[in-house]
């Protein structure tokens, strides 16, 4: 009950903004925040909840993306009727990598790695076929609707933005009060306990897979109908997956809100570097790094993470 | 005769050239307390393992309950009523020790307010209601054997495969735990109980089986594998029994 108030409390505050504010820097920072939120997010489920650290969930969201480009530009589709086949399409993928993943076991760094060579495969995959338009990419015609799911204010696109983040908010609340969260959860702490105790790792891990990837394809559509652009680089390089585990690990992995914060600092963090210096090229990118390093060095639980430390320290105990 | 509950029948494995488990056989009746003692590396843990689920013997079958079990998963066995705890205990670390119960509680009630509900009825029957808010990882060891206790019984089982549960605990500990092992007997699970405290066994057990490299040697009541010579030379060394018995005399 607590979770779904301050899910309340926060997107109304949000949506307030949103809808309040005149500043176009303002919408668009809040739209990216909200949009790297998403990322975090949908990551956190399967990493954080589940313990699965995939370093290629670029795989997913490119999936999505490209799913809401053909659907429509192939299949004639309106954009509100590809986003469900956006998310249908991810979480098939996920399904059959995640089955191939944990069927044979592969845990940690293994799971990491296979993946990431298939958001390689898949890179590759889509350079070559004609459908999705090769290396030139496929370009959305411009159609300012909102059955289009095209908006001729920034606005809009943050509205939608909130929408999925509020929706993955959910999802993550609805995990840790439920029976299949529960049962994530002691798969991520001990998977030899959980199968004395009758729980099936294989399944759960691949239901949580399944429902991360869902989430990344919602973020890939959204990506496509914001930008009317998409490239296999943009689709499945690792500069996505690199935002969404960063984004839960910095915040504070296996947390409602720690996706949030992790977000809203990186994203912060790499527009401030890049209004300030912005004039030497790269040295935003070294700040970055350094501030990253610091992160993952002395808040190893993340930024939600914070907040327990002291709370504990305040309680008198210590770990 | 009706039929035991865990029924092991000519169980082997191997592990490259170790024969860790060389054909073993025996019968759990329901509603019974035994115990599988033996010396370090008699192959006990890993009989456990094969009972459970989580190894798949090279040859013998195991029944439970009337059916053959025999490799099948270690969570569809827990379903079916055949649970196990850890000789090194696995809690949830990061979990406190209610919400760690209630994973256990899980495998029959889908709620979680149910499921939490009955975590707290599992922790009275062992003794960890004062630490039901505590988080896992800072139990002492004593706390966390009562856990994977709990955690086990959660899950409603007929019968429970207890590793160990007594070991690293001090005197005083033991003597708390006798009778809350005692009283989930009394409420009808049946138990197998894999043990080194030697008191503890004579105390509560009904029927010992006693291995040692891989084979039975002996079994019968705590009092008569005890003063087997065989079982003696097993945890004494060769010749032991004949030199005790000359001493004796």
């Amino acid at each position: 009950m607590r979770d779904l108030a301050a899910i309340a409390v926060f997107v109304a505050l949000v949506g307030a903004l949103l809808a309040s504010t005149g500043s176009g820097v303002m919408l668009n920072f809040v739209t990216m925040a909200l949009y790297a939120t998403l990322l975090a997010q949908a990551w956190n489920l399967l990493g954080g909840y589940g313990g699965q650290f995939s370093f290629g969930h670029a795989l997913f969201f490119g999936t999505g993306a490209y799913a809401q480009a053909v659907a429509q530009l192939q299949g004639g589709l309106p954009a509100w009727l590809a986003l469900p086949l956006a998310v249908v399409a991810a979480a098939a993928v996920a399904a059959f990598v995640g089955a191939l993943a944990f069927r044979y076991g592969l845990k940690g760094s293994y799971f990491a790695l296979v993946t990431l060579a298939f958001a390689e495969v898949f890179r590759i995959v889509a350079l070559q076929l004609p459908f999705t338009g090769a290396g030139v990419g496929l370009m959305l015609p411009l159609q300012e609707s909102a059955a289009a799911l095209q908006f001729a204010s920034p606005r809009g696109y943050g509205f939608l933005v909130l929408g999925l983040v509020t929706l993955a908010l959910l999802a993550t609340a609805w995990l840790r009060h439920s029976r299949f969260g529960a049962r994530l959860q002691a798969v991520r702490d001990n998977e030899d306990a959980a199968r004395a105790l009758g729980i099936d790792p294989f399944a759960t891990k691949l239901a949580a897979c399944v429902l991360s990837a869902a989430f990344m394809g919602a973020a890939g559509a959204f990506y496509l109908q914001m930008f009317h652009y998409i490239d296999p680089g943009i689709a499945y390089g690792p500069t996505t997956s690199v935002e969404a585990l960063l984004g839960a690990i910095v915040g504070g992995m296996g947390t409602l809100w720690g996706p949030v914060l992790g977000a809203l600092a990186l994203h912060g963090l790499s527009d401030a570097t890049r209004n300030l210096f912005g004039d030497l090229p790269g040295l935003n990118m070294v700040i970055y790094g350094v501030v990253l390093v610091l992160i993952v060095t002395f808040v190893p639980r993340g930024i939600a993470g914070i907040g327990l430390s002291v709370r504990r320290l305040w309680r008198g105990r210590d770990d | 005769m009706t039929e035991p509950l865990l029924d092991v029948r000519g169980v082997a494995i191997a592990f490259g050239g170790l024969r860790a488990v060389d054909d073993v056989s025996f019968a759990v009746p329901a509603g019974s307390l035994s115990a599988l003692i033996g010396p370090n590396g008699a192959g006990k843990t890993t009989l456990f393992a094969i009972a459970s689920g989580f190894l798949r013997p090279d040859r013998g079958t195991v029944r439970f309950d009337g059916r053959d079990i025999t490799g099948r998963p270690p969570h569809l066995n827990a379903r079916a009523g055949l649970t196990r705890t850890f000789q090194i205990v696995q809690p949830f670390a990061g979990q406190t020790v209610r919400e760690n119960i209630a994973v256990g509680a899980h495998l029959h009630l889908a709620g979680r307010r149910e499921a939490l509900a009955e975590a707290e009825r599992v922790a009275v029957r062992v003794g960890l209601a004062p630490q039901l808010d505590k988080p896992a990882a800072d139990l002492t060891v004593a706390g966390r054997k009562r856990l994977e206790l709990a955690r086990a019984l959660a899950t409603q089982p007929k019968l429970l495969l207890l590793d160990e549960v007594l070991a690293g605990l001090n005197p005083q500990e033991i003597a708390e735990m006798l009778p809350v092992v005692r009283g989930i007997v009394a409420g009808g699970v049946t138990v197998l109980m894999i043990e080194h405290v030697m008191q503890a066994v004579m105390n509560l057990a009904e029927q010992v089986w006693v291995l040692s490299q891989g084979k039975l040697i002996a079994q019968g009541t705590p009092a008569e594998v005890t003063r087997n010579p065989a079982v003696v030379e097993a945890y004494l060394g060769h010749g032991t029994a004949a030199r005790l018995l000359e001493s004796a005399s």
